[in-house]
């Protein structure tokens, strides 16, 4: 099995399917090579699990097409598993640890993403292998109300943000007695580095699938959609598989399994506004009018997409329900918190090391999440912070890394569990350029309508620029926060109500870095480029050497009388390169905050 | 319907007909709450954007938008607080810093509801803490008795509204974010447009950006 989904084929993926199947045909060997979705392990892919008979299956990271050649010739073809490339085997054996030997291994726990990698996405006859379809052919035997109660026991809150319990939004839904009801998946995933929602449409879409037809039976619609951002075309490309395949197997479409239950599933794609993940502009957008919010009340699930009650749910929400319908409420509350039960799925990017996917229990804490999943800061780096929630969470300082993740936790710690996203920084990343990154993203990503969302993110934006410029002011704090309080009060939907989110965290726990900027024109972690100035260490440097000037695109560096390299402030333009090409035996190229350290450094040589 | 309903709104018992929404229980009563995009005849789906009109209600935690709560029976209505007023003057100085301040030569000084909303508020029209957000648009001057000043608008929507209600349609809200704006399909010149001079959208315009002249 090959990892394709879009990480997976971002790797170059589809090359070494097409280098195992040509291996495989020159031989002649009959073996089955399938295009699975993501396990979770970006950082090692291109992932291939190979399954061969009185083996264990075992799973081969970073492979080039050399090695995949090499794993069909040396193990395919022979016997020897060359044990020394494998990342851990599937199965508990003799010879090669599991993943669950791992220290990543022992916080995760998978319960939607665990076939996620491992069953072809493409065929619905691996999913009903796995269990699929069986919580709902049990659930349709039973009332829509029954169901509905054990959703609402298990305590399942809704994984797209916010956490509002899921049985609670299916029992307002469910009260209406109406003829025509909709059920709505919600997968406009648009946080900046975040993609659980398409890794489980792509490595296990009948999952959704089933979920929805669960809710659909649950407050009794007939007719459901999937909204899927249109940036996400393998996604879209396998659910409509999916759909067709559910309904030649009599499990969706007319007369579900025999019965009187009739729900027909269709894709909308999204033309790609952040704001439509926010459930009234996700209805605007569906009924032809722009992505713009709407005040609430009445909720969707009393008058939703067309006016009809309408349940709207994200992807991980809606993949937890066949779990839930099969296992029971009471073994989805073994996991997790009392008040926020089960697991949680996150997308790890940032500086750790290993980034990508996975689905711990809630309650896990960050430094777990950081340090076993993600083995820690890369290159020695000191940890910082860490971005939870996307540009609608908040930043978390090193003093809440014992902090349990869970929706209430996160909260009282000012940020918010969010979809999952998860960013992790180190003593390189400005806090304030942070926080401006983010809220340029929501600025550009506001829809207008209303006055604090529209303008009052504009105004923040202004100052933070003006911040990182080193053209700030010290009432510009104060400007900023009380912004940030009426921005958050004032707005109309969650995307404005959110949005100074990242500023009030930064500037909560890191306003030493505002004021550097501020009083001192200085950036403690050298990155605004306004406020830093490439400088070469005299005595590092090799006369012999002129790496950094051949690197240098606006040929400001030079060599004195010494034959010792300079840079040329004015025309330098800060890219780095010289730093880049700079031979690590010497390290002579360093980064100076304030730029004015450049001139007395320069005094204290001459 | 028409059921009568009693409430209290800044301690003064009134009546209101069930179904209204706070803002107009309140007008009616000679109670100021300040306003911009509200339209009494939308009033039962409010577009709720222009986020000046909030009121305390008591038993709920948050500020509301008084354009969208309905009036209740016994309902005990608070406009003006400590807080109210503060957020109130943050929205609107965040509308004036993005309004082009000219009032010696807007043809809609006196009637402009910019400046009843300073008056009653006492807040300065000019934001002291913001930076002017200019959008340095050109005015449309190519209808002959309408003249449409991008600069002035406070995006309320109140002309779309009218122009589609009473007029030919050919005003809308476009773009996104900060770029937002009132404008025709295709951006064309309002004299290029099937525009028919109704003087609607001017009519309700409450910032001056749009001007009935007399021909």
């Amino acid at each position: 099995m090959v990892g394709a989904a879009t990480c997976g084929r971002a790797a170059g993926a589809q090359n070494i399917t097409k280098v195992i199947r040509d291996e495989l045909a020159s031989r002649q060997i009959e073996a089955t090579v399938i295009e699975v979705g993501c396990m979770g392990h970006c950082y090692a892919e291109p992932l291939v699990l190979i399954q061969k008979p009185d083996n264990p299956t075992i799973c081969y990271g970073y492979v080039s097409e050399g090695l995949a050649s090499m794993l069909v010739r040396e193990f395919i073809a022979g016997d020897d598993p060359c044990i020394e490339f494998a990342l851990a085997a599937m199965e508990v054996n003799d010879f090669i640890p599991t993943f669950e030997d791992f220290p990543r291994g022992m916080v995760e726990k998978k319960v939607v993403m665990q076939h996620c990698g491992i069953i072809d996405p493409e065929n619905i006859d691996h999913y009903i292998a796995n269990g699929g379809y069986e919580a709902l052919a049990k659930a349709i035997h039973k009332s829509g109300e029954e169901v509905v109660s054990e959703i609402k026991t298990s305590g399942l809150r809704g994984r797209g943000g916010a956490g509002f319990p899921t049985g609670v939004k299916w029992e307002t839904c469910r009260q209406f007695k109406e003829d025509v009801k909709y059920v709505i998946c919600n997968a406009d995933e648009g946080d900046p580095g975040a993609f659980m929602d398409r890794t489980l449409l792509e490595s296990n879409p009948h999952q959704v699938l089933e979920g929805l037809a669960l809710a659909a039976h649950a407050v009794g619609a007939s007719k459901g959609y999937l909204y899927i951002r249109a940036e996400y075309p393998l996604a879209v490309e396998r659910i409509e598989k999916a759909i067709n395949q559910a309904e030649e197997s009599g499990l969706l479409g007319e007369s579900i399994l025999g019965t009187d239950f009739n729900l027909t599933l269709e894709i909308f794609q999204g033309s790609g506004a952040f704001v439509c993940g926010e459930e009234t502009a996700l209805i605007a957008s569906m009924e032809g009018e722009p992505g713009i919010p709407r005040h609430r009340p009445p909720f969707p699930a009393e008058a939703g997409l067309w006016g009809k009650p309408t349940v709207i749910n994200n992807v991980k929400t809606l993949s937890y329900i066949p779990h839930i319908i099969r296992k029971g409420a009471d073994w989805f509350r073994e996991t997790g918190t009392p008040d926020s039960p089960g697991t949680a799925v996150f997308a790890l990017a940032g500086k750790v090391i290993n980034t990508g996917l996975v689905e711990v229990p809630m309650g896990v804490t960050l430094s777990q999440l950081v340090y076993d999943v993600g083995s820690g800061i890369d290159g020695g780096k000191q940890f910082k912070a860490v971005q939870i929630g996307g540009p609608s969470g908040g930043c978390l300082p090193e003093s809440f890394l014992e902090t349990a993740i869970d929706f209430d936790s996160l909260n009282q710690a000012g940020a918010m569990m969010g979809s999952g996203g998860m960013v992790v920084m180190d003593e390189d990343d400005c806090m304030v350029e942070i926080a401006r990154y983010f809220l340029d993203f929501t600025q550009n990503e506001s829809c207008g309508k209303c006055t604090f969302c529209r303008l009052g993110t504009k105004q923040m934006l202004e100052i933070l620029e003006r911040i990182t410029k080193g053209e700030g002011a010290l009432e510009d704090i104060d400007t900023l926060l009380n912004l940030a309080k009426n921005v958050k009060t004032g707005s109309l939907c969650n995307l404005g109500k959110t949005a100074p989110n990242p500023v009030l965290s930064t500037l909560k726990h890191f306003r030493n870095e505002y004021e550097a900027h501020i009083t001192e024109g200085r950036c403690p972690s050298l990155m605004c480029l306004n406020l830093i100035a490439y400088y070469i260490l005299p005595d590092k440097c090799e006369r012999s050497c002129d790496a950094c000037i051949g690197s240098c695109p606006v040929e400001s560096i030079f060599s004195n009388e010494d034959r010792i390299k300079v840079v040329d402030q004015e025309k330098c333009v800060k890219c780095k390169s010289c730093m880049d090409a700079c031979p690590p035996q010497y390290s002579a190229v360093v980064k100076l905050s304030p730029p004015e350290l450049v001139q007395e450094k320069e005094n204290d040589n001459g | 319907m028409g059921k009568k309903i009693n409430l209290t709104i800044d301690g003064k018992k009134i009546q209101a007909m069930e179904g209204d929404k706070i803002l107009w229980a309140a007008l009616e009563n000679d109670i100021y709450i300040p306003h911009l995009c509200a339209m009494k005849e939308q009033q039962q789906s409010p577009f709720a954007g222009c986020r000046l009109c909030f009121i305390e209600i008591e038993g709920k935690p948050r500020p509301v938008a008084a354009c969208t709560e309905p009036a209740l029976e016994g309902m005990v209505v608070n406009t003006r607080s400590e807080s109210i007023d503060r957020l109130v003057e943050a929205g609107f100085n965040l509308i004036m810093s993005n309004h082009h301040i000219d009032c010696k030569n807007c043809a809609a000084s006196g009637a402009c509801e910019l400046q009843k909303i300073a008056k009653e508020r006492k807040i300065r029209l000019k934001p002291k803490k913001l930076v002017q957000l200019d959008m340095n648009l050109p005015k449309d001057h190519s209808k002959d008795c309408i003249i449409y000043d991008p600069n002035k608008c406070v995006l309320c929507g109140r002309c779309v509204t009218a122009c589609r209600t009473e007029g030919t349609a050919v005003l809308g809200l476009a773009y996104r974010g900060f770029e937002r704006m009132v404008t025709t399909f295709g951006d064309i010149p309002l004299g290029e447009t099937e525009c028919s001079g109704c003087g609607s959208c001017a009519n309700v315009c409450p910032a001056g950006a749009l001007i009935q002249t007399n021909k």
